[in-house]
């Protein structure tokens, strides 16, 4: 059994197989590798006996359950109004001079993705971002840039 | 340099450090089914979500539902661009929420209770957890069979709805159903559900410890208790405020704006922009049907200065929602598409400014015919601020 089988059958058996489980499930495996391959909605869909197009279909309605490979760290960074009018253009310009990527990309040692979303709920600590399930807020291009540096120098 | 603005009464009951929620508890319980359901109902709470549905008539209606599972849903999925206050709540007060939902769980017969936490929110689970650990021993204690877990949404503005919120908890995609049969009757896995708002749910702990009579000194005619308000934008002091429902405006931009407001929006980018010049004519509260004169909200408060092009707000709210369409319904998948394109046309001059009014018929059309509230919302910001700043969207 390889990983993703491994995954996708241990997620399958904590869960569940009723279709009232697929979420979880689907939102267990982007906590280990960050998109919902091909494979892996194969894999789901057999453990769980349902079509892969329901699986697929379900997976590509949710803009936190990503079907294209994604970096170790999605840096998500609100782009609704109030970060919007908060300077966040400025941040995602330093956070693509940083990393040499544009939205949309995924740096080549896989490490980080780019991407905006919408509201993410902190208007009154404007601009913001998540990486991954963490919370950034009050952003400067300056503070961003200093954020970023850690995650990229662990380990 | 000294201010004399008038300063909104400020109240202290949702954030109140409470630890007494097991004496609340044993004694509500203790109660008929019938005197909580009085009390829900005289107190005169609505649903703060937004939508102002009278929460003790749908626990009522629920409770008369004779089958035998029942749920009761915490609704976290606050995604209305500019609130926050939900988060705030799930952070301070957990166990208001649960002693609301516990309260509930045993009028209506419900076993299992959920909450549908937003995935931006992840970030609570840890704290929530323990939080429904020491909840759950209460509840053993007092002999109440009723258990509460957390369901995590994806990233879908939609799933605040509260029938998209059962199609995501049943592993379909978020999309609305058609209305009726309502949740009351048909709800989560098609059994009779209570989905609450999160601070909605806060708001009945406090009728439960103070009473009804309490709770209706606040506020105004049809509009009781108090709400919090999650402002943000232009204002020097952005954050969460529980304040009284009735306020106008005008005394509302007094005390947060920055001295040079333009515009208000009351309600998020799904609600109404107010000009400078409804201040004094606006209030904020649930009179009756959504006039313009009185504004419900979930308690977002948007606040713009003379600096802002009021282009660029709608821009940004029609992008939001075009991306946030399930698009099911085609006047709101098609609707939201052409109303961007077509602001972006009549600002480049491709359209003459008369194609505005075509696209207020628009939206018109979409509020009649999309089959949901984000679809037929969309027309409340957008002709609020056609109407209001046409020349900032043709120059």
């Amino acid at each position: 059994m390889d990983f993703q089988e491994k995954l996708v059958h241990d997620l399958v058996a904590k869960h569940g197989t009723d279709r009232e489980n697929l979420l979880p499930i689907l939102q267990g495996v982007i906590d280990q590798e960050r998109y919902l391959s091909e494979e892996a909605i194969l894999k789901i869909a057999k453990e769980m006996s349902i079509p892969a197009a329901d699986v697929y279909g379900t997976a590509t309605f949710y803009s936190f359950l990503d079907t294209d490979p994604r970096g170790k760290y999605v840096i998500r960074v609100c782009k609704t109004i109030t970060c919007a009018m908060k300077g966040k253009n400025q941040i995602i310009q330093a956070i693509e001079n940083f990393l040499k990527i544009k939205v949309g990309e995924t740096t080549i040692d896989k490490k980080f993705t780019i991407l905006q979303t919408n509201c993410l709920g902190w208007c009154h600590k404007a601009p913001a971002m998540l990486v991954n399930d963490d919370v950034y807020t009050e952003l400067t291009p300056e503070s961003v840039v200093d954020i970023l540096r850690e995650y990229r120098e662990e380990n | 340099m000294t201010t004399t603005k008038k300063q909104l009464h400020r109240i202290d009951l949702i954030f109140k450090n409470e630890q007494d929620c097991k004496e609340i508890l044993r004694n509500a319980l203790a109660r008929s089914n019938q005197e909580v359901i009085n009390e829900m109902v005289n107190s005169g709470l609505k649903g703060r979500g937004g939508a102002g549905f009278p929460t003790g008539l749908k626990w009522k209606l629920t409770a008369e539902q004779k089958v035998d599972e029942k749920f009761v849903i915490c609704n976290a999925d606050e995604g209305e661009p500019g609130t926050f206050k939900d988060r705030e709540i799930l952070t301070r007060v957990p166990h208001k929420v649960l002693s609301g939902m516990a309260v509930c769980a045993k009028i209506i017969g419900a076993r299992k209770g959920y909450i549908y936490l937003r995935g931006e929110y992840k970030f609570l689970v840890p704290n929530l957890k323990k939080e429904l650990r020491r909840f759950h021993d209460i509840l053993d204690e007092l002999g109440l069979d009723f258990r509460v877990e957390i369901f995590m949404g994806s990233g879908a503005y939609i799933c605040g709805e509260e029938s998209a919120l059962f199609e995501s908890m049943e592993g379909k995609r978020g999309e609305p159903r058609n209305k009726p049969p309502f949740p009351t009757e048909i709800g989560y896995l098609n059994k009779p559900t209570v989905i609450n708002n999160v601070e909605t749910l806060a708001h009945s702990y406090t009728i439960l410890k103070y009473g009804a009579k309490k709770f209706r000194e606040l506020g105004v005619k049809d509009s009781r208790g108090s709400k919090v308000f999650s402002v943000s934008g232009d204002t020097p002091i952005p954050g969460i405020y529980e304040l009284e429902l009735g306020m106008s405006v005008q005394d509302f931009v007094d005390d947060f704006g920055d001295g040079d407001t333009k515009a208000v929006q009351v309600g998020g980018a799904s609600g109404f922009l107010v000009p400078r010049k409804r201040f004094g004519k606006t209030s904020i509260g649930y009179q009756g049907k959504l006039t313009g004169i009185s504004l419900p909200t979930g308690g977002s408060m948007m606040i713009f200065n003379s600096s802002r092009s009021m282009y660029n707000v709608l821009n940004n709210y029609l992008d939001f929602f075009e991306e946030e369409s399930c698009g099911q319904c085609t006047p709101c998948r098609v609707g939201c598409q052409q109303l961007l394109k077509g602001i972006k046309a009549v600002k480049r001059g491709e359209k003459p400014a008369s194609y505005l009014d075509q696209l207020l018929k628009l939206t018109d059309t979409m509020k009649l015919t999309a089959k949901c509230g984000l679809g037929q919302s969309v027309a409340n910001s957008f002709s609020s601020i056609v109407e209001n700043f046409r020349e900032e969207m043709i120059y």
